[in-house]
């Protein structure tokens, strides 16, 4: 992305590594993406009794362009698939994604032809919370985990290193084809 | 007297609300100080009896009952030797897939050996699909005081109405639980 992408391993490298951590976890804008009902549990995490902005993330940004986070609050249905997918695109580097309750994690309940079978078929998505919906208490601990993985996010060689070593587990990985008896 | 300007009027609400009490919950500093409600649908659990064995009989109630196809449940049949639970038949495999339970409870109406609760436990975000199927492992209630690992034998002199009737309160192989147990019969 910029400079912090080309410099070498070692002492330096892990020290930005941590400073852009911190800094990218500490002012977390998420975009307002509301579906359903997951969307009025969201809107409470954002009131004062919640309060988000402890954490640095009361800004909801309305432009995508301004945004780190997109909050799948709620069910996508197959019509609002693309829609969800070109605000993904929109959204500037370094960017994640929080499938929040059942509905958007997997389909929940709805398991017909016109709810999306979990936002993961349209876009990567960082952490799933399951609920349904969600408590505040939920959603406020699930982005506290994203928060951990933010702050070990890898920079350029450790980068390319981490997912070299993803990409040679994923190789590795059995296909759903293969897979016999139970599952995990 | 004259009134103040509506402008300056508008700082007397901030201001007396700097001596209000705050209504923020700290979450997760002081998360112990706002515990949920004791009837809260959080995590499931699977049950046992006062000496170890497994509540459930896989019966598959509940995964009938799920209006989310959430629970996967298959029995298997207890042999001496190798009992789970009193009875003909015990859950084998038991599965709640937490990207699809909506913590409706309707598998706890359902479940007729009161075998599946529902704990007040809720910080369940993970970052993958799988590791939020959880299995028999991550559902069975811990071992309690007295209690014994299955696979084990009933109570000696206890059958399974026994059980389910609650005259049950100890382990197998600790003497005075067998003999405590025997007396309250």
């Amino acid at each position: 992305m910029g400079l912090e992408e080309k410099l070498p391993s070692g002492v330096l490298l892990t020290t930005v590594e941590q400073v852009a951590g911190y800094a990218r976890k500490g002012s977390l804008w998420p975009a307002t993406f509301g579906l359903a009902c997951c969307a009025i549990e969201m809107m409470a995490v954002g009131g004062p009794r919640y309060d988000i902005a402890r954490f640095g993330m009361e800004v909801f940004r309305a432009s995508p362009r301004q945004a780190d986070l997109m909050i799948v609050a709620g069910r996508v249905s197959q019509k609002m698939a693309p829609v969800l997918r070109q605000i993904y695109d929109q959204m500037a580097n370094p960017k994640w994604v929080l499938a929040m309750g059942v509905c958007a994690s997997s389909g929940g309940m709805f398991n017909n032809y016109a709810i999306l079978q979990g936002v993961d078929h349209v876009v990567p998505v960082d952490i799933y919370l399951p609920g349904c919906p969600p408590r505040p208490e939920m959603l406020i601990d699930a982005i506290l985990k994203l928060h951990d993985e933010i702050q070990a996010t890898k920079l350029g060689v450790n980068a390319i290193k981490a997912q070299d070593i993803q990409e040679s587990l994923a190789l590795t990985a059995p296909a759903t084809l293969e897979m016999r008896g139970l599952l995990p | 007297m004259p009134e103040l300007p509506t402008a300056v009027r508008g700082f007397g609400v901030t201001f007396r609300t700097m001596f209000k009490r705050v209504v923020t919950e700290q979450y997760p500093e002081a998360a112990a100080k706002y515990p949920p409600k004791p009837r809260f649908h959080g995590r499931h659990q699977l049950n046992r009896w006062a000496d170890g064995l497994e509540k459930c009989i896989g019966c598959e109630l509940c995964a009938w009952a799920c209006p989310a196809d959430a629970i996967f449940v298959e029995g298997a049949d207890n042999s001496e030797g190798g009992r789970f639970s009193p009875g003909e038949r015990y859950g084998r495999v038991y599965q709640i897939n937490y990207l699809r339970c909506i913590f409706c409870g309707l598998c706890i109406e359902a479940c007729p050996t009161r075998a599946l609760t529902m704990t007040n436990e809720f910080e369940l975000a993970d970052n993958n699909r799988t590791d939020l199927i959880f299995t028999k492992e991550d559902l069975l209630a811990p071992l309690q005081a007295g209690m014994v690992l299955p696979p084990h034998d009933m109570v000696p002199g206890f059958t399974e109405k026994d059980y389910y009737a609650g005259k049950v309160i100890g382990a197998t192989d600790t003497g005075s639980a067998t003999d405590t147990a025997k007396e309250s019969t």
